[in-house]
């Protein structure tokens, strides 16, 4: 029995929203008469944080300290038409409908504390922690409890926006595939060690190094969430993970977990992780969606680290200890390659 | 560990933010650890019935009777149902984007073409009663041969699997049996190339395994209308599909959800909210359908498999000149998303690089599986797979650093991309160095001075100055804009309704490649009754038949 | 068949129901007692979503029947916290950004909790392995293990 130690790389880039386009989000934003806010969405969170990251991109917006905002999803009777949270769209298509439709409510907000003070709307800034005041003159401030109150009691205004988002269907040409699909791109980078047991084909994975570029950064603990999350479902794909083990026979799949197997909390994976920021221009603040890119490079990481390892190109995935001891097995043994640095 | 390398890239953001750029704690998160966040089962309703499938235990087969007297009695019991109760029993899911042909039943009539294919389904006071019910139901089945592989599936005398696709392809633009990427002349740069690296790579069905099964609750609300609380991932995709195949107004429905317990792309494909409000509206009372375990892992749409053959041609310096692609999706027994993720598919070749030559024939076909669906990084993880594994190859040929060959080929902000749009907004050279440094891997001086901002347009902004086409899988028969008047959308719903009328198939002589005619699918919206076939092309035509010129 | 009269402590209070012949734990808290905390994710006890504390150890709810708990004492999340003051682990969750979707967390925190009751300081290796058969489809399981040792007022290793 020996371990064999082994390096790999690869890197990704990943289109953000319905490839081309098509794909509307709808958000509705109101106030109550003391300053706080209800954004109205039907978009779904399924764990990735939809309704966290829509609540801050509307308080940055509106102006507003992120406790004064909660965002109810998803009901069809009060949410407004949203295409769903699928595609990496959430962030991107929601988050500027939520923009725009903050953009609006937080404009009549300025325009109710304006006939208060009794200056131009224009000259209007927020603070982000509750007031409204002239720009360059602190003192001169209402709080935005106060504008609501007044726009709800006394001016008859209602504090409130619509936000829809919408990139137009691109058409694609039958003869040349010529089409305008997304409109921003994540990236990543990623390195993987591991060892292989060329006795019993079982593979650990030593450490990830990664670096990942996901627009902004609109709350760094959602994006590390979904990165170190995503990264373990990255290596589970690559290692562990299929309903047909034997595809194309349809014999033998899983059909519990016992049999479809994932790496458990016994086989974590130290991941070091950078994230790089490179604000989209038609992104909420720049962010684009890591949710899913996070595991693409994972797959072929392993596999090339496997290769550096052994010497054997595993082209099927996943790459179980079955088809690493009979590939090994092809191949006459292991024969590792090049040691490569670090 | 994580780090924020705010050093790079900082004169193109502004950080002064207030609250985007916190690490501001989850809205829901409280309720997580409660136990109180509201997922679709956490809803509790007097006198709830139980919906269970029964499922065909062939991957292909005719129908020939289905016997539901005898489950029909058993204790519990409220109703049986099965595709004649389905108002429309025919539904693609991407119909309310006008893309594809309905091709697939709620409940199957005629014909299942995978093991786990619904036929009927039974309405219990409990779910083991259903279980025992489910038992109770017969069915009798012709088998028929079944195909599995897909390039068996395309092969001349394959069995068709889907009935609307009769050579197994799903047919893109009404023209072609797959969807075509053509820049350059691949074949003339891969003759002057000093290498030809080829390859195979496959990937196996995933299953996404959210921690909560897909399902629904609907109930009868007040004044005519249902309410339907569902583990969708698309709330309003589910609404509009079910309001179409249950020709109701969709303001008689109100779907509650957003709160899921994980989807990873298996939970957009609006099988149980109709069927649930089915349910609700034949028996008057609240009724369940969800899957267990066993069915989210083999009836449940996986992430479909992918078949992917690469050839490059690249010279001794590292530069690849041509890169040319075939690639099979394995869409399983109907179309669900498959058809899509190829176009996002081929709108992503060749991966992060300017490359000058590329050629992609991409196969969405049929096999008698369990229909695939989307799963995080959908359309892309597979191919990401094939591309970056074969570069490790293209290295080794080469006798380069695998980090120093992406860098010398990858795409720059202004370089033309085999789709024909400018890249912008790149950063695909930093990942490579950040990840690089933090493993402690040395890359070559001209990858360290490399940047996603140099050297970039100019002449790699150029469109190629010629580019080869052809008309290879060219489908022949039908007319793309009469899909409308025809009779599919507005039959009444049939056995024989599952094969809208489509002019008969004439292959291109000549052709080895299957050739499947097709018509156009009738305009489906949530807003449009289904009865009402319109006589317009629909907006959003580009993607099936029409093109704008 | 007859319905079977359960009466039990749940979280510390005294609840009885009828349950139906076979009927597992996890549908009579659910539905019987409308404690929803407890989740439904195999129902073939190989996913811990429905974990549950039975006198103070941890079982799989939904492998349990409902009728054998009579007189036993039953703890699940939604007692976790003393009225409004939360438990330890359910404050390290939420600092820790330690649940996604949070369906496997009603589970996951019971298991922890079932390891602080007997084990007040156990190492990484021991949390990993309490928690072993409670799957997360979401985190990649670190951010849970930096949880539960944040709970026990350890120090999370970078």
């Amino acid at each position: 029995m020996t371990i064999h130690k082994g390096r790999g790389f690869a890197c990704i880039n990943y289109p953000i929203g319905m490839n081309l386009g098509g794909d509307p989000s709808q958000a509705l934003v109101h106030s109550n008469p003391d300053g706080k806010f209800t954004v109205a969405l039907s978009a779904i969170d399924l764990g990735q944080g939809m309704k966290s990251v829509t609540r801050q991109i509307a308080a940055e917006t509106l102006g507003v300290p992120v406790e004064d905002v909660y965002v109810d999803t998803a009901d069809s009777d009060t949410g407004p038409h949203d295409m769903g949270s699928f595609a990496s769209r959430g962030t991107h298509r929601v988050g500027n409908a939520v923009i725009r439709a903050a953009e609006e409510a937080r404009g009549v907000m300025l325009e109710a504390a304006a006939e208060e003070l009794e200056v131009d709307a224009g000259d209007l800034v927020t603070d982000g922690r509750g007031n409204i005041h002239v720009r360059g003159a602190p003192s001169r401030s209402i709080t935005t409890m106060a504008a609501s109150q007044a726009a709800q009691f006394k001016q008859g205004r209602t504090i409130a926006g619509r936000g829809i988002f919408l990139i137009p269907l691109s058409e694609v040409d039958p003869e040349t595939g010529e089409m305008t699909p997304v409109s921003c791109f994540a990236h990543a980078g990623l390195v993987v060690d591991l060892t292989v047991d060329d006795e019993t084909g079982e593979v650990e994975v030593l450490q990830i190094n990664s670096a990942y570029e996901v627009g902004r950064a609109l709350n760094p603990r959602l994006v590390e969430q979904q990165l170190i999350g995503g990264a373990w479902m990255g290596l589970s794909h690559a290692l562990w993970e299929t309903t047909e083990p034997y595809y194309p026979n349809r014999d033998h799949g899983p059909v519990d977990f016992v049999n479809y197997l994932m790496p458990g909390p016994g086989e974590v994976t130290p991941h070091n992780i950078a994230v790089l920021e490179r604000p989209a221009e038609d992104a909420p603040f720049g962010g684009k969606g890591p949710g899913e890119m996070c595991a693409n490079p994972v797959l072929p990481a392993v596999a090339n680290a496997l290769y550096n390892a052994v010497g054997v190109r595993f082209d099927e995935l996943p790459i179980t200890p079955e088809k690493i001891l009979r590939g090994l097995r092809a191949n006459g043994g292991a024969r590792p390659q090049a040691v490569r640095q670090g | 560990m994580i780090e924020f390398r705010k050093d790079l890239f900082a004169d193109e953001r502004d950080d002064t933010l207030n609250e985007v750029g916190k690490p501001t704690r989850r809205q829901d998160i409280l309720g997580h650890v409660t136990g109180r966040s509201p997922y679709f089962d956490d809803h509790l309703f007097d006198g709830l019935l139980h919906m269970r499938a029964v499922r065909s235990p062939h991957h292909h087969a005719r129908i020939r009777r289905i016997d539901t007297a005898e489950a029909e009695r058993m204790p519990g019991v409220v109703r049986v149902l099965t595709g004649k109760d389905v108002p429309q029993n025919l539904n693609t899911l991407l119909s309310l984007l006008d893309f594809g042909i309905d091709d697939e039943p709620l409940l199957s009539t005629d014909k299942v073409a995978y093991r786990g294919e619904p036929v009927a389904c039974v309405i219990a006071a409990t779910e083991l009663q259903a279980r025992d019910a489910v038992a109770k139901v017969r069915v009798d089945y012709e088998e028929l041969p079944a195909v599995f592989d897909v390039e068996e599936a395309l092969k001349p005398g394959a069995p068709t699997v889907n009935p609307v696709y009769p050579k197994n392809a799903f047919v893109y633009h009404g023209r072609y049996d797959h969807q075509k990427l053509r820049f350059g002349d691949v074949d003339a740069a891969l003759a002057q190339a000093d290498h030809v690296v080829e390859g195979r790579y496959q990937m196996s069905p995933i299953e996404q395994a959210p921690m909560e099964t897909c399902g629904a609750i609907a109930a009868p609300e007040q004044n005519d209308r249902y309410v339907c609380y569902t583990s969708t991932q698309a709330l309003f995709f589910s609404l509009g599909t079910a309001a179409k195949m249950l020709k109701m107004g969709s303001n008689r429905l109100h779907f509650i959800g957003g709160t899921v317990g994980g989807g990873f792309g298996g939970k957009v494909d609006s099988l149980h909210e109709p069927m649930a409000i089915l349910g609700a509206s034949l028996t008057g009372r609240p009724c369940k359908f969800a899957w267990d375990r066993e069915e989210e892992m083999q009836v449940g749409a996986p992430r479909g498999a992918e078949r992917w053959y690469l050839t490059d041609g690249v010279m001794n310096d590292g530069r690849i000149v041509a890169r040319k692609f075939t690639g099979y999706f394995d869409s399983g027994a109907y179309t669900r998303l498959s058809s899509y993720a190829i176009i996002k598919g081929v709108g992503h070749l060749p991966g992060p690089y300017t490359i000058p030559n590329v050629h992609a024939d991409v196969y969405c076909v049929f096999t008698n599986r369990t229909p695939a669906t989307a799963m995080r990084g959908f359309g892309i993880t597979g191919v990401d797979f094939a591309i970056e594994a074969h570069m490790d190859k293209v290295a080794e040929v080469v006798g380069m650093n695998p980090i120093d060959l992406r860098i010398l080929n990858a795409y720059r902000d202004g370089d033309m991309k085999a789709h024909r749009r400018l890249a912008k907004n790149t950063a695909l050279i930093e990942c490579c160095q950040v990840a690089a440094q933090k493993a402690g891997w040395s890359i070559a001086p001209s990858s360290q001075a490399a940047a996603s901002m140099k050297d970039g347009g100019g002449a790699r902004a150029a469109l190629p100055a010629h580019t080869v086409t052809d008309q290879k899988g060219l489908v022949e028969g039908f007319d793309s804009g009469s899909y409308a008047k025809k009779a599919g959308a507005s039959a009444p719903p049939s056995p024989s309704s599952a094969q809208p009328n489509r002019p008969t198939p004439t292959p291109t002589p000549g052709q080895a490649a299957p050739a499947p005619a097709q018509a156009r699918p009738a305009p489906q919206t949530a807003a449009s009754s289904p009865d009402q076939p319109r006589n317009k092309p629909n907006r959003f035509s580009s993607l099936s038949g029409f093109r704008r010129r | 068949m007859g319905k079977t009269p359960v009466t039990l402590t749940l979280n510390k209070a005294e609840r009885a129901g009828f349950t139906d012949p076979g009927e597992n734990l996890l549908n009579f808290l659910r539905r019987g007692l409308g404690d929803l905390s407890p989740k439904y994710g195999c129902g073939q006890g190989t996913c811990g979503a429905c974990t549950v504390l039975i006198d103070g150890e941890p079982q799989l709810s939904c492998l349990v029947l409902a009728e054998t708990v009579s007189g036993k004492t039953v703890n699940t999340t939604g007692g976790l916290a003393d009225g409004a003051q939360l438990h330890a682990l359910q404050t390290a969750f939420m600092d820790g950004f330690a649940a996604q979707c949070g369906y496997c967390t009603p589970g996951m925190l019971m298991a922890a909790k079932a390891l602080l009751d007997r084990n007040p300081r156990p190492s990484r290796d021991e949390i990993a392995e309490a928690i072993s058969g409670n799957l997360c489809r979401c985190t990649g399981y670190a951010p849970i293990i930096d949880a539960i040792l944040a709970a026990t007022g350890q120090q999370v290793q970078g």
